[in-house]
């Protein structure tokens, strides 16, 4: 049978890929590839899992990419899970070197789970995890109604983004109540140690001066989390939504801040591997050409796969091959091109991979620019490499998402909750805001208000179930 | 570093329906934003104006996935250039839309703004799901039995040019399978299928639309598209519960005439108004053309009001000769930016017949409900539907 053949031709290359790939020292979890037909890898694409729970908008997207598909305007090329062992899938009917490619790349991603930092702390059971939550999520549409389960996801989506991811978190707990431990004193023997202590005094003193307590303490990041624990109006179902919700996006969240190192890895790794397979002269065009597509450059907007790609091969050039100025003042020898990738990949997500190692020369060469908007046109406004640089490095920052925090949860002393939008410098989207506002009344169940900046004047919308209002606040 | 364990598998995906299922509640959603918007979209350009193609496409605004984000437009966004990129160059540029594009929402580039694709059918469908028809007279003789032939049967035996393909190779499969046997498919004569018709009994139905409008100089490009989007709409709706639909135009200003669409639409003439010359000819091309014991006939009538009031009595007489072989009679007034002294409305309210509607359209917006005011069922009515 010609499926089975498939099959066997398959596995023989995905053996020659591996060996390629460990010999490289990538280093991956046992691998998992499933061959399915296209809409079955959409599904996938659209739920980022393919246990996840049911929901429209999961359908909306599997719509576009399916339209999309039938109209040959796009192509997933790869779709793997980060988890062990690493389940990962390749489109049935693809030619056997898009394969290739395929499986080489996702050995680079597998790889790159399994040792980058930001990874650590995720769970890599997700797929039984979402399984049994998505099972769970029925049962709750046959007890409370579809209806009813359907539209307090949609308001938990609403702010799903604002989570505190884990690193962030333990940084902040080993500045509070750790620093009063006994014994902590005895490490004090750099001249920077009164450091330590600043976050310490400055939280004494706001206790001091205030002299109430406020609710929560400190303005709370974990959004999902402040009003999972402290609504007073929702069911342990509804709980539960949440915080499943809030564990699948702090799962995801490593994978959104190393898009672009993540992305730049896999097809670093798939060129070298591929270029040690030997093709036959057809399969060599067709590789090249795929290569060429996904490293297309847009006039819009930044290509993750080339932009890591770029970089990775820069910073691999400049260690194996430093100019006299980086060896003298760095000290570097050369030759530690291969090492150093390998250390940049296990330590940095893109905020820190673009602002370390996002040269000017790279900028340029690239041809980089940033652009805004003026009248109908969107017009090259920056060329100067530092100022594009920061802007790519902000853009990247939480994920791109506003940074909103939980100010006061027993505002006017009513158990209204105060969110406050930490502004620099972007505003935002204020019909998207006051649309929003209600997503998060359904779920506090009090009046909501959020405070952010509109045209340099600090502004509060707020919702109160019925209507909403803005004022400017002086 | 122990070798990983690499395993390629191929399982059945053909039950795996999770992706489908959503998109389905997805496209429910979408119905049921656009019945929201209906006021909206009846009066949508794209949709009136569209040239025959049987989907159009309608923008929804409920359909977002609303979360806290920045404001595109203020923005700074990279992009890459192919090397020459300077200081000043134009990335892209948008398209210059009229006004009511406000809002913000979803002129940028790549952000989701929701247009959903939908046949005129459905959308006529969802629109007119709540409108009945008043008066439905019974004619004296409006049912013309015709039969008509329509395939809905599969049998063994029939005609060799009808034989239905699909079904055959289906039925040469699945006597194989049950052999065991694979491979070559050899049709046997008793996988033949053939599709088979019925005679059906239809009855047909006729009616006319007598569409009047105003063409004077007070009615400009503005009212002539209020009256367009209500005619498309009546016809479409009429077109369901009649076989044949067909429309007159009868255009004037001082004095009528019957006027192609396109110029129905489209030519503007100037001078006084006189709306008693458009009820006449409507009459004359009643009694030439249209029996009213053969047809349905609903005439309407737009214009801004500004009729000569000497012709105001003239006009109700006219409209009570015109009540006596329509099923409806409707007069719609547009209301411009400007403020126009009415005359005819107010003569009109002398009116008392349940097949006269009167109705008064101030913006697009007001299209919709103009149709459901024309078309909505008395309670007295509504009775009779269901007996």
């Amino acid at each position: 049978m010609k499926v089975h053949e498939e099959k066997k031709q398959l596995e023989k290359a995905l053996l020659l890929i591996s060996a390629k790939a460990r010999k490289f020292n990538l280093d991956f979890y046992d691998m998992f590839f499933e061959i399915c037909p296209a809409d079955i890898i959409y599904t996938f694409g659209a739920y980022s899992m393919p246990t996840r729970y049911s929901h429209w908008t999961f359908g909306k997207a599997y719509h576009k990419m399916k339209t999309q598909y039938d109209y040959n305007l796009g192509r997933i090329y790869e779709m793997v899970i980060n988890s062990d062992p690493c389940y990962a899938f390749l489109l049935e009917g693809n030619t056997l070197i898009q394969n290739k490619l395929v499986m080489a790349h996702v050995l680079a991603h597998c790889d790159f789970f399994k040792n980058n930092v930001h990874f650590q702390k995720t769970s890599r059971q997700m797929v039984e995890s979402m399984a049994v939550a998505a099972e769970r999520f029925r049962d709750y549409e046959f007890k409370y109604g579809q209806a009813g389960v359907e539209s307090f996801i949609d308001a938990a989506m609403a702010i799903q983004v604002h989570v505190e991811p884990e690193g962030l978190k333990r940084k902040r707990k080993a500045a509070g109540p750790g620093s009063g431990k006994p014994g902590y004193k005895k490490r004090s023997t750099t001249p920077y140690d009164d450091l330590w202590s600043i976050g310490k005094n400055v939280e004494a003193a706001t206790e001091d001066c205030v002299g109430k307590r406020t609710f929560p303490r400190k303005p709370e990041r974990d959004l999902m989390l402040f009003i999972a624990q402290y609504s007073k109006e929702l069911e342990e179902w509804q709980r539960d939504i949440m915080s499943v919700i809030r564990q699948e996006m702090l799962y995801f969240w490593p994978q959104m801040e190393t898009k672009i190192m993540n992305e730049g890895w896999a097809s670093y790794w798939h060129l070298r591997i591929m270029r040690e397979m030997e093709l036959a002269e057809a399969e060599a065009v067709e590789f090249a050409k795929m290569h060429s597509e996904i490293i297309q450059t847009s006039r819009t907007r930044l290509n993750p796969y080339t932009l890591g790609l770029k970089i990775f091969e820069d910073i691999e050039k400049r260690w194996d091959q430093p100019t006299r100025e980086e060896r003298e003042k760095y000290g570097r020898p050369g030759g530690q091109g291969r090492e150093k990738i390998f250390a940049v990949r296990a330590t940095e997500n893109d905020v820190s991979f673009l602002r370390n190692y996002l040269t000017k020369d790279l900028v340029e060469d690239m041809d980089l620019y940033l652009y805004k908007k003026t009248g109908y046109d969107w017009k090259i406004t920056e060329k100067e490499w530092e100022r594009i640089r920061d802007a790519i490095v902000n853009s990247l920052t939480n994920c791109g998402y506003p940074c909103i925090v939980v100010q006061d949860g027993d505002y006017n002393k009513r158990g209204e909750l105060y969110l406050k939008h930490e502004y620099e410098d972007i505003e935002l989207d204020v019909v998207y805001l006051e649309k929003t506002l209600p997503h998060v009344h359904t779920l506090w169940g009090r009046p909501v208000h959020l405070e952010t900046v509109l045209d340099n004047k600090p502004v509060l919308f707020s919702y109160d179930g019925g209507k909403g209002a803005r004022k400017i606040l002086i | 570093m122990k070798e990983p364990n690499l395993v390629i598998t191929r399982e059945d995906w053909s039950l795996h329906r999770k992706g489908e299922i959503d998109r389905q509640r997805h496209r429910e959603k979408v119905r049921e934003a656009i019945k929201k918007n209906l006021a909206d979209i009846v009066s949508e350009e794209s949709i009136i104006m569209h040239d025959g193609r049987k989907t159009v496409r309608v923008p929804i605004r409920s359909l977002h996935e609303y979360h806290f984000r920045f404001d595109h437009n203020r923005q700074k966004h990279a992009g890459q250039g192919d090397g020459s990129s300077k200081q000043g160059d134009i990335v892209f540029s948008e398209p210059r839309f009229g006004q009511g594009q406000g809002q913000g929402a979803g002129s940028e580039p790549g952000v989701d703004y929701y247009e959903a694709d939908i046949t005129v059918d459905e959308l006529a469908e969802m629109i007119f799901e709540d409108l009945g028809l008043p008066n439905l007279e019974r004619k004296k003789k409006p049912e013309l039995a015709s039969d008509a032939l329509e395939f809905r049967d599969i049998r063994k035996k029939g005609i060799s040019s009808n034989i239905d393909r699909q079904r055959t190779i289906m039925e040469a499969i699945k006597r194989n399978m049950l052999k065991g046997a694979g491979g070559t498919l050899a049709i046997m004569p008793e996988d033949l299928r053939f599709k088979t018709w019925e005679v059906t009994y239809k009855y047909e139905s006729n009616a006319v639309v007598i569409a009047m409008m105003d063409t004077s100089g007070s009615m400009g490009p503005f009212e002539k598209y209020i009256a367009r989007s209500f005619f498309f709409w009546m016809v479409r709706f009429l077109r369901t519960r009649y076989n044949n639909v067909q429309i007159v135009f009868l255009a004037h200003h001082t004095e009528a005439k019957e006027t192609t669409e396109e110029e129905f639409f489209t030519k503007g003439a100037s001078g006084g108004t006189r709306c008693s010359s458009v009820y006449k000819l409507a009459l004359e091309v009643i009694e030439k053309r249209y029996d009213p014991g053969d047809y349905n006939i609903y005439a309407f009538h737009f214009s801004d009001g500004d009729n000569l009031s000497s012709d105001n009595k003239y006009c109700i007489r006219l409209i009570n000769e015109l009540l006596a072989v329509c099923n409806m009679v409707g007069y719609g007034e547009i209301e411009g930016p400007y403020y126009y002294t009415s005359t005819l409305r107010n003569a009109f309210k002398k009116i008392q017949n349940d097949k006269f509607t009167c109705v008064t359209v101030k913006d697009k917006g007001g299209v919709y409900p103009a149709l459901k005011k024309f078309f909505s069922l008395s309670p007295a009515q509504m009775g009779k539907k269901f007996e």
